[in-house]
């Protein structure tokens, strides 16, 4: 079982490797798209079986247990979660790429940038030591990069640009704090540098100056709100299924799973990184929702709208935080915290990933983002109609969908925490959210179709696919949540919490 | 100029010198595991020679020689091989796990599967870095007259 | 020494910093974004750095044992040569991406790349 865990990394790395070399070769050629389809589905089968697997640790190379070198891959609750939201997010993007990225040339970049985009996600989550967590940031981030700019128009370009400029100052700083920590412990393994923290003192100047480094960049990398300046350009710009990924896995994978992993398992809870999540958290949910409805861009909005989603999650980990890190840990309120917290990260996933890619084959058929020039596109596209609506209600919390029962359940476990206020503002930004959705449901899918959209045709199977397939899991994953609960979330909740003394 | 690329005298010697310098990244490479250099560092002195060719005769009678599709192929043929050599591993017991006796020390065959990863990346860097000139240097065909008049910014 | 070295590798990279922020030109941005990720690497170099260390190199006839008495850590070594590869990556990304917000745009200028806004 444990042979399993590096395959999940170099499955991607090596279809995509593959892709680039048989690009050129004639009628090979054709093969890449399936063998990008073939990759992904496999890594998704190999996370599957994970789950009925303890909690692996993998030396690679061979170093043991006791030795300080080498690297690590931790595969444990929260990393298998991840490993199911990053590669089933990824299938039905790639899925919904097939047909959708055939407007574009050289589609074979594209599906090896997005297998290496994928595998190094894969790579984050399962990352024992720090200097791999960055490494593996690193090159899902460049991947990133160049596909946001993959169209190369100039909105493009200027949105890659921008992006890759903070994504590159958030990397140096997260370098610059694991190499503070480094040189106060002499260790690059995660689980090693929280023992010899917890010596030094998680007080410390040094300790203090390198979490703000690492927290400073990893919050520019989930796009938490000083930071979010790159996202509403960056998100938007690229194509459909890569909006998808970067929206609805990567600020995740390498944001928000990151920073609950540096704060949990390495630095340890202490009141100062709390309240900085709480803060980041609570303006992110704030800021995000106000700046989203006042959008008239679909796509626009929806990157908002990730924004003040992505800031529930923080919201709740920070609380969680806040919650272990009093005199009497309290760790049934941290514990419900985090299942909040987590299980609205797989919620957001599946439902942002299937709004954006709901957006883009209504773009492809409307040629427009504008919601002013849309309209009445539920007769002329029901599929991708029924699809973005419910993926608009799950999104804006109208039960029985699934974000009505994470944000309920953040929502009683930030009022068992003792956080009235915060849990009054998570019930207005959730209502300022449904009013947003409402916003799109009236400009988009109802009143009478616009001249834009007269020729309007529903979109072509393969993407059909894709959204549906999403779609089942936005309606049975708040139908299923005990199991769920089960089998996903209290493990992961477990692998933060158990990281602490 | 009526050729492409520069004067003879440095069409020559590049023509004597980019064999030997290509060879002394492999040397680096192959030499990795007893001194420093490595695949990287070999791969970047072999990109050089590339760099120098295109250079040298201009990126259109070069194209024959270091052409994008190529470079595609050995960057993707390197990353590749790196791979394989680290599957490899499981023969013995895991990912990255050496699998090739590991000889004695200081010699030129020892190392294990090293020389072998290294010569994976002399490989990976040089077709990469040397795609990358090629790439960075055919953008200048593809600029738009419209704006050519406005390029005294910098 | 002592501490002043460090804080050095700090104050370059609060130059760097200070470029990327308050600078216009694509060009200079760049060169910023440069400076930062040297900064911390030349930080992570120093970190591994003991005085009088020798380079971290096996010789013949010395063990293991004798080279971590003397030899300067080579972890951060193997780290700064890896976020170097990665530096390397980016800038190309970053100049070809500055090439063709050339042509799309004929200006350096960041005040005159834009078109997003909101």
């Amino acid at each position: 079982m444990e042979q399993l865990v590096p395959l999940l990394v170099a499955l991607p790395l090596g279809a995509a490797f593959l892709i680039v070399m048989i690009a050129h070769a004639g009628p090979l050629k054709r093969l890449t798209t399936p063998l990008a389809v073939l990759a992904v589905l496999v890594n998704l089968l190999i996370a599957g079986r994970l789950l009925w697997a303890g909690a692996l640790h993998v030396y690679v190379g061979g170093w043991g247990q006791g030795q300080t070198l080498g690297i690590e891959l931790v595969c444990d609750g929260l990393s298998k979660l991840m490993l199911i939201v990053i590669n089933f997010v990824a299938l039905a993007s790639i899925i919904f790429a097939t047909q959708y990225m055939r407007r574009f040339t050289k589609v074979w970049l594209f599906d090896a940038l997005f297998l290496l985009m994928t595998g190094a996600m894969s790579a984050v989550v399962l990352a024992g030591d720090m200097f791999n967590l960055f490494v593996f940031l690193e090159v899902a981030a460049i991947a990133s990069y160049a596909l946001v700019a993959f169209g190369c128009e100039s909105e493009e370009l200027e949105a890659a640009f921008k992006y890759l400029i903070l994504g590159t100052v958030g990397s140096a700083f997260i370098l610059l704090g694991v190499t503070i920590l480094y040189s106060l412990t002499g260790h690059l393994n995660m689980a090693k540098i929280s023992e010899a923290l917890r010596t030094i003192g998680p007080d410390s100047p040094g300790v203090l100056l390198g979490g703000a480094a690492i927290i400073a960049g990893l919050a520019l990398k989930a796009a938490m709100v000083p930071f979010h300046a790159w996202l509403p350009d960056a998100h938007p710009s690229a194509p459909a299924p890569i909006s998808a990924m970067l929206s609805g896995v990567l600020i995740k994978a390498s944001g928000v799973y990151a920073l609950a992993r540096v704060v949990f398992g390495v630095l340890g809870v202490s009141p100062y990184y709390a309240n900085i999540l709480i803060a980041m958290g609570l303006l992110s949910m704030v800021l995000g929702m106000f700046l989203a409805i006042g959008q008239w861009d679909f796509k626009r909005l929806l990157a908002y709208s990730s924004i003040s989603q992505v800031g529930y999650v923080v919201l709740a980990l920070g609380v969680a935080a806040e919650a272990m890190s009093r005199a009497a840990p309290d760790r049934t309120v941290a514990a419900l915290c985090l299942f909040g917290g987590l299980f609205h990260l797989f919620n957001h996933a599946t439902f942002k990933s299937l709004l954006f890619l709901a957006s883009g084959s209504i773009e492809q058929q409307a040629h427009t983002r504008l919601l002013k020039e849309m309209g009445g596109l539920s007769r002329r596209m029901p599929v991708t109609s029924f699809c973005c609506r419910i993926g608009a209600l799950s999104i804006s919390g109208v039960p029985p969908f699934n974000g009505f029962f994470s944000k309920l359940i953040i929502i009683i476990a930030l009022v068992l925490s003792g956080h009235n206020v915060l849990a009054a503002v998570g019930i207005g930004v959730a209502v300022g959210t449904l009013l947003m959705y409402i916003k799109v449901q009236r400009y988009v899918l109802e009143g009478e179709p616009s001249d834009a959209v007269a020729a309007a045709r529903e979109a072509p199977a393969g993407m059909c696919i894709a959204l549906v397939l999403l779609t089942i899991v936005c309606i049975c994953a708040g139908l299923a949540l005990v199991p769920l609960r089960d089998l996903l979330f209290t493990p992961a909740g477990e692998a933060l919490l158990g990281a602490l003394p | 100029m009526s050729q492409p690329g520069m004067t003879i005298i440095v069409k020559n010697t590049t023509r004597i010198i980019a064999g030997f310098i290509a060879l002394f990244g492999v040397y680096i490479a192959l030499t990795g595991h007893l001194s420093p250099g490595g695949g990287f560092a070999g791969g970047v002195i072999l990109a050089a020679a590339a760099v120098l060719v295109v250079l040298a005769f201009g990126s259109g009678f070069a194209g024959r020689i270091v052409n994008e599709p190529k470079c595609h192929i050995w960057d993707g043929t390197g990353a590749m091989g790196f791979l394989v050599v680290a599957l490899c591993g499981y023969i013995t017991g895991g990912f990255f796990v050496n699998f090739i006796p590991i000889g004695t020390a200081h010699h030129l065959l020892s190392g294990g599967m090293i020389p072998l990863a290294n010569l994976a990346i002399l490989l990976k860097v040089g077709a990469g870095l040397a795609g990358a000139f090629v790439a960075l240097s055919a953008f200048k065909y593809g600029r738009p007259r419209s704006i050519r008049r406005v390029g005294r910014e910098l | 020494m002592g501490i002043t070295i460090y804080l050095l590798t700090f104050a370059v990279l609060l130059v760097g910093l200070y470029i990327v922020v308050a600078k216009k030109n694509i060009i200079k941005i760049i060169v910023g974004v440069l400076i930062i990720d040297y900064a911390v690497n030349l930080l992570l170099v120093l970190v591994g750095y003991r005085s009088d260390g020798v380079a971290p190199i096996l010789s013949p006839g010395q063990t293991a044992a004798d080279l971590a008495e003397t030899g300067v850590d080579p972890l951060p070594q193997a780290m700064v040569l890896t976020s170097i590869v990665i530096g390397l990556g980016i800038t190309a990304l970053m100049v070809s991406m500055a090439i063709r917000l050339h042509q799309k745009y004929g200006t350096f200028d960041m005040n005159r790349i834009r078109k997003l806004r909101g």
